[in-house]
């Protein structure tokens, strides 16, 4: 399976390139237009990506974040979840590296093979950095007012966590 | 709403460290994180221009429209704002494939470009259209054939099965981003196109 997704890439670049070069497009034309395109982008979305990393990086290190985490605990004994599983939760829409570092922990705690484990695998997998995704693509267009995009999102990630928990009893 | 968010987590984090006395931790944070950010962006440049690229090769030959006209079922019922607009369409075909195929570094550049291209048929400046919120809410969802970051992770902590929870995955993702989808439809049924402000008290 491995092998099968790492040969994903290079079939795709291919297929774009042949594609294109066959139908006569300059190809390396096209590229640097793009390119600068992306240039131009990346300097774009700069300020949001620093307004947003900072004020994850205020609510994680000023405790924030453990005090939320240990107000979700009596709610997920309630509900009968590990009740580590939970800081993953409420850490997995909004910091994409704290989480993967948070599941990491998790998994060599419990044992990846375990029920905890396995509910932390599946929790991770399935879900984005909400927050992130948001912003990041928002700002890039300079779009102000977010809709209703935070509470689907939100909403997406405890249906997330609710089927976490039910595929992983249901099949274990 | 953005900018409630930002000042709440900033002045939230600012009073909880004040309590907990992580004051020293919290103008640590406030840099790191703004480094943190740049770092982010550098890495992200080289493939964010060679993603683009790609793409702009992809569009020239025509191949985005034929990806377009491939899922235009599938799109045209999802975001029937843009039904016939092989641009945008495409667009979101090649993010919505290399979310899928598991390309994260393709999938930011490529979901920038179609929001972007929504972004110049839309009317309002500051206001999402429909079609944007229901894009970005696809992207929040992690829907992916084969996680390999998550299987590698698994198989470092010494896993019999790194791939043993695909099922669970799939089921998982796939049951988040349909009920995450049809909120937005309710939420679009719910209220009018786009004006500037609708949406004030709901979000």
């Amino acid at each position: 399976m491995e092998q099968a997704s790492a040969a994903a890439l290079p079939v795709i670049l291919c297929v774009i390139l042949l594609f294109g070069f066959f139908r006569g497009v300059d190809v390396f034309d096209a590229f640097l237009a793009g390119a600068k395109e992306g240039l131009r982008t990346t300097l774009g979305i700069l300020p949001t990506l620093i307004g947003l990393m900072l004020a994850v990086a205020v609510v994680r290190d000023s405790g924030l974040l453990d005090i939320l985490c240990g107000l979700a605990r009596p709610l997920a004994e309630a509900v009968g979840v590990q009740p580590e599983l939970l800081p993953l939760a409420v850490l997995r829409p909004i910091s994409g590296s704290g989480s993967s570092a948070y599941t990491l922990s998790l998994l060599e705690e419990f044992g990846p093979d375990s029920g905890a484990g396995r509910m932390a695998s599946v929790l991770a997998a399935s879900t984005e950095t909400t927050f992130y995704a948001i912003t990041v693509y928002f700002g890039s267009c300079g779009i102000k007012k977010l809709s209703y995009s935070v509470p689907a999102g939100l909403l997406g990630d405890a249906a997330a966590l609710a089927f976490t928990v039910l595929t992983v009893q249901l099949f274990s | 709403m953005i900018n409630y968010i930002w000042f709440g987590m900033i002045c939230a984090g600012v009073v909880c460290a004040c309590v907990t006395g992580r004051l020293g931790e919290l103008s640590a944070a406030v840099m790191g994180g703004a480094q943190g950010a740049v770092e982010l962006s550098l890495s992200l440049l080289g493939s964010m221009c060679a993603w683009l690229g790609f793409l702009r090769i992809a569009e020239e030959g025509g191949l985005t429209a034929l990806l377009a006209r491939g899922f235009s079922p599938f799109i045209d019922r999802l975001f029937p704002e843009y039904r016939g607009d092989r641009e945008i369409q495409g667009k979101i075909c090649m993010n919505l494939s290399a979310n899928f195929l598991g390309l994260g570094n393709a999938a930011t550049p490529l979901g920038i470009a179609a929001m972007r291209a929504m972004q110049e048929r839309s009317p309002h400046k500051d206001t999402p259209t429909k079609g944007m919120v229901l894009f970005v809410v696809f992207n929040t969802a992690s829907i992916q054939l084969l996680p390999v970051n998550m299987a590698a992770m698994r198989e470092a902590c010494g896993s019999a099965q790194p791939f043993g929870i695909l099922p669970e995955i799939w089921l998982t993702s796939l049951g988040a981003l349909v009920v995450a989808v049809l909120f937005c439809k309710m939420m679009e049924r719910r209220a009018p196109p786009p004006r500037p402000g609708p949406y004030n008290g709901t979000a």
